[in-house]
């Protein structure tokens, strides 16, 4: 219990490193994701906008709400918001703190799939081939083509096997030119999201460096509220399964003692471990009777209570329950069988 | 519990230079793989190529410098100790100004990575200054029209273009602009080492002592926000769990007070019963549960902290830290004064 604690402790004091590492390692599945893909432009003249931009934009915002759900803290902010008041305030601050640090940890995927895409250029080539000022790279004045036929042959740019349009625009000047483009947009967009990031995190020790503590603090109190929470019910849980089992064959095996009108072979103190874990059970015919009774109707939840008070210890003394006064017993008994 | 801390002490200590150095390396090495990675496709356009290849040159640099900025831990301890009010502590700039110039150290390895291996690698260069070499000096384009050079000028850095397929003026135009670009390059690289070099020997010229005492302080100051945030932690564990102990308690009074039966007076019951807390049936526990829900309980747990302290004497509850309870577990509302001991 102790090395888990340190362990955990470690990895609480070390969080920074922790979270850029997962940081790290969603960046890297975006980026992989998107040299996994097969980008298939459709070179036809209104496709093809429609795919570079659904190809630049919806998987980003899959990779957030995915980020989102993958990540356990959501159902703890959904609870804090969603709990009635009860004894204790709710305080909005925190609330904001939490949602504000899964927000950042769920924008770096999506961030980064943006970037890769427009540094790579298939997706900008693909969307806005058909936009090429073709009166500066080329011969616009190529006769014997409408606005509509131009566009058709502009929008094969991306598919070189079946472009034909070499003496209105060379196609390689076209791809460098679009290609130019979407880098710049790249870069530029990598420059803006890297400064945003670094004044998110400058500016809050100018600013609200003693409310950060707090809501630091508070949120921290509340995860680990819960899984402590968690922990104890389960101790609970265990405890309650165990004493209930106990009481199933305890009583299992005093009913069928009285049914047999012969003494119960109870154990005597001295008798040892293996005979008090037979809890009374010692014949094939009462393990038969114990099992079908287990099946067919199992114990209330309803522990009995271990032992009156009778002023002369019995309480602090951890045995197992000494048998009761009879009438009781059998009361009790009766009520196990319904 | 202290031979706990002076280890961790002595870990964070050894560490946290090295952390900040494997982390420095790490960005440089990404800026590496980076460029290697980047498709550089010149647009072989008169005004595009300069503002391109100046553009590939100079953005990536800024980005990895904020980039080494972010990743740092120590920048977010400077700033606060740069902006915190004075209190009961004084501050010194010279320990400000030690932090600032080491993490713009460490953060400008990537940067000038950046730069040098775009240098000795030359596309940058020969994209952005192809259009600006004197067509003079070279054989094909001495004799063209001013716009018909500056084209044919622009489109030398891409090999494949059909024009400039088999040109030699092209290759020469390519490789001066490349000698240029390399010769730069390792300039900058020497000068850089030759910078690194004397700074780091003749620093002990200079002020030896005032820069000990700078660092000791610097580095003590990352240390001690460590610990208070690992302290934070194992407070709230404990709060935590003085917190949830104490509702199963109020819990188990609750029920006894709605309940008839004589029995539970065997506080003192060890193994299971003291698991179980007094909830044993199916109701008790729901009710438990809905009104966790419902009605969460005060943040205090100084009623709970008087209870055990009356309550030690005759009882051992094996879960709690004795040790640390007490240091730790005051009543966080100071309106209240807290119970705890001294």
């Amino acid at each position: 219990m102790d090395k888990f604690r340190m362990i955990f402790q470690f990895l609480q004091s070390n969080q920074e490193s922790f979270m850029t590492g997962i940081c790290g390692i969603m960046a890297l599945a975006s980026a992989q994701m998107y040299s996994a893909f097969d980008f298939n432009c459709p070179c036809l003249p209104r496709y093809n906008l429609a795919y570079g931009l659904g190809i630049l934009l919806v998987p980003p915002f899959i990779l957030f709400l995915l980020g989102f759900v993958l990540n356990n803290n959501v159902s703890m902010l959904a609870e804090e918001w969603r709990r009635p008041q009860g004894q204790r305030g709710k305080d909005r601050a925190v609330l904001r703190y939490m949602f504000c640090s899964m927000a950042q940890r769920a924008m770096i995927a999506p961030v980064v799939w943006v970037s890769v895409t427009l540094l790579d250029g298939k997706c900008i080539t693909c969307a806005f081939c058909t936009s090429v000022p073709v009166e500066t790279l080329g011969n616009a004045s190529h006769p014997g083509l409408s606005q509509g036929e131009m566009k058709r042959v502009l929008a094969r740019i991306p598919c070189k096997e079946i472009y034909d349009g070499q003496e209105l625009i060379t196609n390689e000047v076209a791809v460098r030119y679009l290609r130019c483009i979407s880098q710049a947009l790249g870069w530029c967009f990598v420059l803006l999201m890297t400064t945003l990031a670094f004044l998110v995190r400058s500016l809050r020790p100018c600013f609200t460096q003693a409310a950060f503590l707090k809501s630091r603090y508070w949120s921290h109190y509340i995860d680990i509220e819960r899984k402590l929470f968690d922990e104890t019910c389960a101790e609970h849980a265990r405890s309650f399964a165990k004493v209930c089992i106990q009481q199933f064959f305890e009583g299992m095996s005093t009913d069928l003692a009285a049914a047999h009108c012969h003494s119960p072979r109870k154990a005597p103190a001295d008798a040892g471990e293996a005979a008090e874990k037979l809890l009374g059970i010692t014949d094939q015919g009462t393990m038969n009777t114990a099992l079908k009774s287990w099946h067919r109707c199992k114990p209330p939840l309803h522990l009995h209570p271990p032992a009156l008070p009778s002023g002369n210890g019995w309480a602090g003394e951890g045995q197992p329950p000494p048998r009761p006064p009879e009438p009781r017993r059998e009361t009790a008994a009766y009520y196990s069988r319904v | 519990m202290m031979d706990r801390f002076r280890m961790i002490f002595q870990y964070f200590q050894s560490n946290s230079e090295s952390v900040m150095n494997g982390i420095c390396g790490l960005l440089a090495l990404a800026s590496v793989k980076m460029y290697t990675c980047f498709d550089f496709s010149c647009p072989c356009l008169p005004r595009y190529n300069m503002a391109y290849g100046l553009g590939i040159m100079f953005v990536p640099p800024v980005a990895l410098f904020l980039c080494g900025l972010i990743l740092n831990r120590q920048s977010l301890v400077m700033l606060e100790e740069w902006r915190r009010p004075q209190g009961c502590r004084k501050k010194d700039l010279a320990v400000i100004r030690y932090m600032c110039s080491s993490i713009m150290q460490r953060a400008m390895v990537a940067p000038l990575v950046w730069i040098v291996v775009t240098l000795l690698d030359g596309k940058c260069l020969i994209c952005a200054f192809s259009g600006s070499v004197d067509p003079e000096k070279f054989v094909g384009f001495a004799n063209a029209s001013a716009v018909q050079v500056q084209q044919l000028l622009a489109k030398v850095p891409c090999k494949d273009d059909e024009l400039m397929r088999n040109n030699t003026s092209r290759k020469a135009v390519s490789r001066y602009l490349r000698c240029w670009s390399q010769a730069l390059g390792w300039s900058i690289l020497l000068i850089l080492i030759i910078a690194a070099f004397l700074a780091h020997w003749l620093r002990p010229c200079f002020n030896q002592a005032a820069l000990l005492q700078a660092r000791h302080w610097s580095n003590y100051i990352d240390i001690e926000q460590k610990i208070f945030e690992e302290t934070c932690c194992e407070h709230s564990r404990l709060f935590a769990h003085k917190c949830i102990l104490h509702f199963f308690e109020s819990m188990r009074q609750e029920i006894k007070l709605h309940s008839f039966s004589l029995g539970r007076e065997g506080e003192g019951a060890e193994g299971e019963e003291d698991l179980l807390r007094g909830i044993t049936d199916q109701d008790q526990v729901n009710k438990l549960l809905k009104a966790w829900y419902y009605e969460k309980p005060a943040l205090d747990v100084s009623q709970a902290l008087k209870g055990h302290y009356h309550a030690s004497a005759q009882s051992k509850d094996q879960r709690v830290d004795d040790s640390g309870a007490h240091i730790f577990l005051q009543n966080p509302n100071p309106k209240v004064s807290a119970p705890g001991r001294t």
